[in-house]
């Protein structure tokens, strides 16, 4: 776990966000601090403005008030040009893949290569088909089209489009959402591959119970438009506010935790 | 492109030093930073010595597409018989590096053109399969309009009304112009003509005719086409996107009954009613047009106008119309149907559907011509 002070440095700070759509009042003076190298985790119920948190933090909308710092730039102050910069150093996976329809797989993994290097076509091609590898994709899928492959195959595309430039910062939006359990345990396990491999800091918005436990350093809950709680999932086991007993309380929650104290007992089991 | 554009945000651009028996790495071996470096592998002299250390001691930054031009490298020395072996990486970059050893080659195979000749195959398969389709989609319709005229209560009068209004009532602005303007043109085209022969008054007569029995149906075909058949297909392809059609299936109702068979009931009932409204407005453009330019009172016109043209002239102009609209809905409908995959085939097939219904309506109008004139109509 990167816990040494040398690597505590923000990559991401929020502070006293505030969001509204009319009168519904989404985030209210939220603040929220991403360190490098970690896996964050945000998690709440249904409502609780998650994907508008993630949405504001890819620059893709605008908070009504308060600022956002990601790795180092405050994001509501940048140009066009810096902003396209800082673009380039995050990698997205969207919850739906975001894959764009009319090119194969291999072509949409391919693209911000293309897009913003000068790479030979063929040698973009070949780093294609390698992070389709890497993210555990058969060669043959690269040729494939999006409307043909399975659910699970598609956050695997996605998550090698988003990888495609190396980025520092990358979010996953349900990266396990839809999937069975097998490609779910698939997901957390690629998840904690890429941090130890690229040193990458990972934010992702999920509810999925083994996802947190296996895979995130850090949770933060969100609830009432504000972080209810932030802290490792053992640290939040503790914590008394019904936005965060949910995730502990229900048989499910139980279940994700006796399976983390049974792992926690074999600790010479590889991950 | 010089190395100095190629840099990226900031350092230096990637660059290879050969020695004779070191490389000297240096730059930023990243995706922006590494250029056209890969490129110039082919212009490095072949090494000569057993062992190489390629040294990263100079390099600034590096990921994973500076690992695979790395992988290239050390492929390309050991291509020449040459054992390369990496030294003084920075440790930062040790995970990353490992990699290089880790994956084996996932090189490409291309595959191979298809020749000509299976070329045209395909296109014709595809092209007989779907006219097959059509075919067999134009079936099930009339097996479920044979469904729905024999137990009307099970039609569907609510969709039927919303769609009589929004491809009928909605599109009379857009048809009452046009052919209007149609009018105008078709007028000011024949004064000319007409005023050399003193034969001004016969304007009626080309306006009525010309209008009633082609342009006004034609011109309203064309224009529902573009604005219902599309949407048809528009709506139909999205919801088979979105999987709303299976689910229709799973609950137990038939997407024909729900989704086609209003769409034709809907524009057999408009087209002819926005026919007749594009005649009124044709020939009003006429006689605007024959008084300002041919001198032709508004009485005068009226007058021949119903003297010359007879009634059936009117009735086959607006008998065409139904046959239009079964051509639009269904073709409309059909290309919805047909659509595959993601919102690129919705609009792809929204295409097809606009271009065969025009292409369509346009044959259907001809083979109408012929018909009339071998009955002497």
């Amino acid at each position: 776990m990167p816990g040494d002070a040398s690597r505590n440095d923000a990559v991401i700070e929020i502070r006293n966000l505030s969001t509204r759509f009319g009168a519904h009042v989404v985030h209210d003076g939220l603040d929220l601090e991403v360190r490098r190298a970690e896996i964050f985790a945000i998690a709440g119920g249904s409502g609780s403005g998650k994907s508008t948190l993630l949405r504001e933090m890819i620059l893709l909308q605008r908070p009504d008030a308060g600022t956002i710092r990601m790795l180092g730039a405050d994001i509501q102050s940048l140009d066009e040009a810096a902003a396209l910069a800082l673009r380039q150093r995050m990698g997205v996976m969207f919850q739906h893949g975001g894959l764009f329809g009319s090119l194969d797989v291999r072509e949409n993994v391919g693209l911000p290569l293309r897009e913003h290097t000068d790479l030979d076509d063929a040698l973009i091609d070949e780093i294609a088909a390698w992070k389709l590898a890497l993210s555990g994709l058969q060669a043959e899928t690269g040729a494939q089209y999006p409307s043909e492959l399975s659910g699970g195959m598609l956050k695997r595309a996605s998550l090698a489009r988003a990888l495609a430039l190396d980025p520092e910062l990358l979010f996953l939006d349900e990266p396990t959402a839809g999937l069975d359990p097998a490609s779910a345990t698939g997901v957390d396990e690629l998840v904690v591959k890429l941090r130890e491999l690229y040193g990458l800091t990972i934010v992702m918005i999920t509810h999925d119970l083994d996802l947190l436990w296996q895979a995130a350093d850090r949770v933060a809950v969100l609830g009432e438009g504000k972080v209810q709680g932030v802290g490792s999932m053992s640290e939040l086991e503790h914590l008394d506010h019904p936005a965060i007993r949910e995730y502990f309380d229900g048989p499910r929650g139980r279940a994700a935790q006796q399976q983390e104290r049974k792992r926690e007992r074999q600790p010479s089991n590889p991950k | 492109m010089t190395p100095a554009d190629t840099t990226g945000a900031t350092g230096h651009a990637a660059r290879v030093q050969p020695g004779s028996d070191e490389y000297a790495l240096s730059g930023r071996w990243t995706a922006l930073g590494i250029g056209a470096l890969d490129r110039q592998f082919d212009a490095l002299p072949v090494a000569r010595r057993a062992q190489i250390a390629v040294d990263g001691t100079r390099v600034e930054a590096l990921d994973s597409v500076g690992v695979w031009v790395l992988r290239r490298l050390l492929k390309r020395l050991r291509d020449d018989g040459a054992e390369p072996n990496l030294r003084g990486w920075p440790a930062r970059f040790a995970g990353l590096l490992e990699l290089v050893a880790q994956h084996p080659d996932t090189s490409l195979v291309p595959a191979p053109p298809r020749p000509p000749l299976e070329r045209i195959g395909r296109k014709v398969v595809t092209a007989l399969e779907e006219l097959f389709a059509l075919l067999s989609f134009v079936g099930e319709t009339a097996i479920a309009f044979a469904g729905g005229v024999a137990n009307p209560a099970r039609l569907r009068w609510r969709a039927i009304l919303h769609n009589v209004e929004s491809a009928g009532a909605n599109a009379l602005p857009i048809v009452g112009l046009l052919s209007f303007l149609l009018g105008i043109v078709v007028a000011y085209q024949g004064a000319d003509q007409l005023a050399r022969y003193g034969a001004n008054i016969f304007v009626a007569d080309l306006v009525g005719w010309s209008m009633l029995r082609e342009f006004a149906p034609l011109i309203t075909a064309i224009i529902v086409a573009g604005r219902s058949g599309s949407a048809y297909t528009a709506q139909i392809g999205s919801m088979k996107v979105t999987e709303e059609i299976d689910a229709m299936r799973t609950i137990g109702i038939a997407p024909l009954e729900l989704l086609v068979l209003p769409k034709i009931l809907a524009l057999l009932i408009a087209l002819p009613l926005l026919t007749v409204f594009a005649d009124v407005f044709g020939v009003f453009g006429g006689m605007l047009m024959a008084r300002a330019k041919l001198g032709v009172g508004y009485e005068e016109f009226l007058e021949r106008f119903l003297n010359a043209i007879e009634l059936p002239t009117y009735l086959l102009g607006i008998g065409k119309a139904p046959v239009f609209a079964v051509i639009i809905a269904v073709i409309g409908c059909f290309q919805g149907f047909r659509t595959r995959g993601g919102a690129d085939s919705v609009g792809r097939q929204t295409t097809r559907s606009v271009v065969q219904a025009i292409f369509l309506v346009i044959v259907a109008d001809a083979l109408f011509s012929i018909v009339f004139t071998i009955l002497d109509l």
